[in-house]
């Protein structure tokens, strides 16, 4: 299997990373270079294999449906690269 | 005392409770040798006014029944610290100050210690040679122009340099205990579920772990008892039950069952790596343990395995930063055209190419072959272990493949540069403990380092066995201070 320059333009648009065509090239590069190398697992067989989702074998813990933190907007804005008093502001969505 | 900086944590806190040195004193001494230091990039964000008038406030009502008393300490910027900026290494968290502390420096702050300042580290701690930090590469005390390893670099650097007496670090496929290797000290990365991850920055979160990482084994496992902590906040978090294992520290290793896994005999290993771990062989039954040949079959897969689910686990984590709740943004013409501009600006290249290959694997179409088959194989792996541990109680193994290489060495070749964690990889993957101790020098001088992995949950036997081999190996680290 090999990454061709369409297969980077069509992860950099899933990923939400523009990438110009400099860039994109040298993309195409080191993933093709990264996936020879992750390919090897196709040589082991899994069939029958449980894939491992967590490595702690104990079952989640289960708590209280209770609210601890009390009003947290000022702390939650506080980071906000803009902001419009209690809203985070974003380029025009609906025209 | 003027030779304040070079005491080890136990007696700088035996020489304050004491009273023979003041928090003051001993604060201003860090605070002086991290400030002539600056040509290591250590640091990310220094705080030493605070720190001082912290140690002052201490001293005016010292609290000396506490495990770290107006001790103070440097940690990996990728810990939130609150009102305090918190990078991970990126200009996308360039102006990010939290309003929150996380668990694991809430607890060392519990115990008297004074925070100087956030450390360097690879970009979202994607790297094995602090070489991706927004904020410039580590210098290795150890040679000029060394990297420090990665992803903890800053942390490893200013533990073996004496900018601060331990730090804690964070390992999510060996970035503790590779660069502990690097720098010729001790780093443990503790059993999945340990410590929280509360506050910490995610990369991967079904391997993140935060560890200590000191300049001898006893600090280390004093560390390691006050951040290992059951907590609510991480919903991975494990309720078990912890040791005190400083106090429980001992030599007395006779017996124990150590394995040697003959697939870590990787093609094209240096001899001086065969050579330390021969070695350490020998230190291990001179302590009295018992020597067992092991197999662990599917090693060469791991670290195919971790560079699916790492980059896929990140692509994910990394989804948040969008330029809108917190962080840089850089504008766009509209809202997609502003994530992508931001997302691209942002982030370093190697982030971007793991987010990449994370949406990858993850995309429609190759889940299962990529994604599904990596979670199969990490199976495999951790079977492997389980295996081993029915005949034996730890396993040892070198740290690395090499010792630090030079930096710019390895920055073009992405599949090189993750050729560095191959002996540390498969314990993330199987969410097992591993401890690097310094071992020995190699040609050039420079310090090598022997992990010692055990059975989850078990820090204990493994601080013990590392403990016992610190004393047969009497590791001594060649600092000449060549940047002051």
């Amino acid at each position: 299997m090999s990454i061709d320059l369409k297969t980077i333009k069509h992860i950099s648009k899933l990923s939400r990373i523009s990438v110009d065509e400099k860039k994109a090239e040298k993309l195409v590069g080191d993933l093709n270079s990264i996936f020879d190398f992750i390919e090897k697992l196709n040589k082991l067989k899994t069939d029958n294999v449980e894939p491992l989702t967590s490595v702690a074998e104990t079952t989640l813990k289960l708590r209280a449906d209770e609210v601890k933190s009390k009003n947290l907007r000022d702390q939650v804005i506080k980071n906000s690269p803009r902001e419009n008093e209690d809203y985070f502001v974003v380029p025009k969505v609906i025209e | 005392m003027s030779d304040i900086t070079k005491q080890a944590l136990s007696e700088l806190v035996e020489n304050i409770k004491s009273k023979k040195l003041s928090s003051s004193e001993v604060t201003k001494a860090f605070v002086e040798r991290s400030e002539k230091s600056k040509e290591l990039n250590a640091y990310i964000t220094e705080d030493y006014t605070n720190a001082l008038n912290k140690a002052k406030k201490f001293d005016e009502k010292p609290n000396l029944d506490l495990k770290l008393p107006g001790i103070p300490m440097a940690v990996k910027d990728l810990f939130c610290t609150k009102n305090l900026r918190t990078t991970a290494g990126s200009k996308i968290l360039n102006n990010f100050v939290p309003t929150y502390e996380s668990t694991v420096t809430q607890n060392i702050w519990n115990e008297g210690a004074i925070l100087m300042g956030k450390l360097n580290c690879d970009e979202f701690a994607m790297g094995s040679s602090n070489e991706t930090s927004f904020f410039g590469n580590v210098q290795n005390p150890i040679d000029k122009n060394l990297v420090p390893g990665g992803s903890s670099g800053g942390s490893s650097s200013a533990v073996a340099a004496q900018l601060t007496p331990i730090t804690i670090g964070t390992d999510t496929g060996g970035s503790i205990r590779q660069p502990a290797s690097f720098t010729g000290t001790v780093g443990l990365k503790p059993t999945y579920g340990s410590c929280s991850r509360y506050g910490i920055v995610a990369f991967a979160s079904s391997l993140d772990q935060a560890g200590p990482m000191a300049q001898n084994v006893k600090d280390c496992a004093l560390l390691h008892e006050i951040i290992s902590t059951y907590d609510e906040k991480d919903s991975t978090s494990i309720d078990f039950k912890r040791n005190e294992y400083s106090k429980e520290l001992t030599k007395d290793i006779k017996g124990k069952k150590i394995g040697i896994p003959k697939e870590y005999r990787v093609d094209g290993m240096p001899k001086e790596i065969e050579d330390l771990w021969k070695k350490g062989i020998e230190y291990a039954k001179d302590c009295g343990a018992e020597i067992i040949d092991i197999s662990l079959p599917h090693t060469n897969y791991a670290l195919p395995t971790y560079y699916i689910v790492a980059p896929a686990e990140a692509s994910s984590n990394l989804a948040r930063y969008d330029g809108v709740k917190y962080g840089f943004r850089a504008e766009g013409e509209n809202l997609i055209d502003m994530y992508e501009k931001t997302r691209s600006e942002g982030f370093g290249a190697e982030v971007q190419r793991r987010i990449m290959i994370g949406t990858y694997v993850l995309s429609s179409g190759y889940y299962d072959a990529y994604y599904l088959k990596a979670q199969k194989v990490r199976k495999l792996i951790k079977n492997d272990f389980d295996e081993a541990y029915k005949k034996v109680d730890a396993i040892l193994t070198p740290s690395t493949p090499s010792s630090a290489f030079k930096i710019g060495e390895k920055t073009n070749d992405p599949v090189s540069m993750y050729l560095n964690d191959i002996f540390t990889v498969p314990v993330n993957l199987a969410g097992l403990p591993g401890i690097s101790i310094p071992a020995g020098h190699d040609a050039k001088g420079y310090p090598l380092g022997l992990q010692i992995i055990g059975k989850a949950f078990d820090e204990q036997n493994i601080l013990n066995i590392a403990y016992a081999m610190e004393e047969k190996i009497n590791f001594k680290n060649n600092i000449s201070d060549w940047w002051i």
